[in-house]
């Protein structure tokens, strides 16, 4: 039976830096949209044609999917690169571990065999990493457009026993949100991964199919609702509620 | 009993009792969603685009308890 492992193992060093393979993975993804990000831009005509047309179409649907949570001209063109950095990221992340070769490729490593590529969200670090920028960000944006005071007055309330207790629970809510972030999207992408490599491993003729079907239908809802609940925060944060 | 198959057991039940809760949450958003849209079929765009949201909330709970299983089983 393959090694499963909930840890990503490390591969080779650089300079001291261990590289491990959901990291490989995490370039191979980087690159992809690089190369999208630049053939999309190379001339670019007032009427879109060939990839800067699917590129418009792309950043235009995002576009439109944030206006209609806050309604906002301004907040949108804010929160865009964000919201379309995580979307299109996580999207590609996931879709990329159905590649073949991911999890397939085996090095020996010592007394073990150990996969070359493993997908990026199936490492709890990177699906940590992206829920604490996420946070962040939230943080960033609701100081820049509150303004400091009227923001921290949000958690730090002093008007009131109750109204103290509900900002402090609203702070450890805060960190929670970090938590369920990082879960959702290693969970569901991990168990996926796993689910894969045990229906290959009984039945390996037409079995895996329909299970191919469902990972495609999760890594696109799970980078939705990464990028929706993000969307969704932002625009509680920038709002002043009475 | 040993550790491992008292591990065995743990693994089964973290997955077994923790997904009961979601299903009954997931199973209940999905007829109030088909009930709303039945109702006025026009809203249905809006309607669906929520209520797979809400279903995503709901999912990352019973993610949590596989989560536990995973770990109770590889680490």
């Amino acid at each position: 039976m393959e090694h499963i492992s909930i840890s990503s193992n490390v591969i080779f060093h650089i300079a001291g830096w261990p590289i491990t393979n959901s990291i490989i993975a995490t370039w191979f993804a980087m690159f992809v949209i690089v190369l999208i990000a630049y053939f999309g831009t190379r001339k670019i005509h007032v009427i879109p044609k060939g990839m800067q047309n699917i590129v418009e179409f792309i950043v235009e649907a995002l576009s439109n999917l944030i206006q209609s949570v806050t309604q906002d001209v301004k907040k949108t063109t804010m929160f865009l690169p964000w919201i379309a950095t995580f979307f299109l990221f996580i999207l590609l992340a996931n879709w990329m571990e159905l590649l073949p070769g991911f999890s397939a490729i085996i090095i020996k490593e010592g007394a073990e065999n150990v996969p070359v590529l493993r997908s990026m969200n199936t490492d709890l670090n990177s699906t940590l990493a992206l829920a604490i920028i996420s946070v962040v960000m939230i943080q960033v944006f609701g100081i820049t457009s509150l303004g400091f005071g009227a923001y921290v007055k949000k958690y730090l309330n002093f008007s009131g026993v109750i109204d103290f207790f509900v900002g402090f629970l609203e702070i450890i809510s805060e960190f929670a949100r970090i938590l369920s972030f990082a879960f959702r999207l290693f969970g569901n992408i991990f168990a996926g991964e796993v689910l894969l490599l045990v229906i290959t491993f009984l039945v390996p003729i037409i079995m895996p199919v329909p299970f191919y079907a469902m990972e495609i239908f999760v890594g696109f809802i799970q980078a939705l609702v990464f990028s929706m609940l993000t969307i969704v925060f932002m625009s509680m944060a920038t709002s002043k509620h009475a | 009993m040993e550790v491992d198959s008292v591990k065995l057991l743990a693994m089964a039940l973290a997955i077994g009792l923790g997904s009961m809760g979601p299903a009954i949450a997931i199973g209940w958003l999905a007829s109030k969603g088909m009930e709303a849209i039945g109702r006025n079929p026009e809203a249905s765009g809006k309607v669906q685009s929520q209520m797979i949201l809400a279903m995503a909330f709901c999912e990352a709970i019973a993610i949590y308890a596989l989560v536990v299983a995973l770990i109770i089983k590889f680490v």
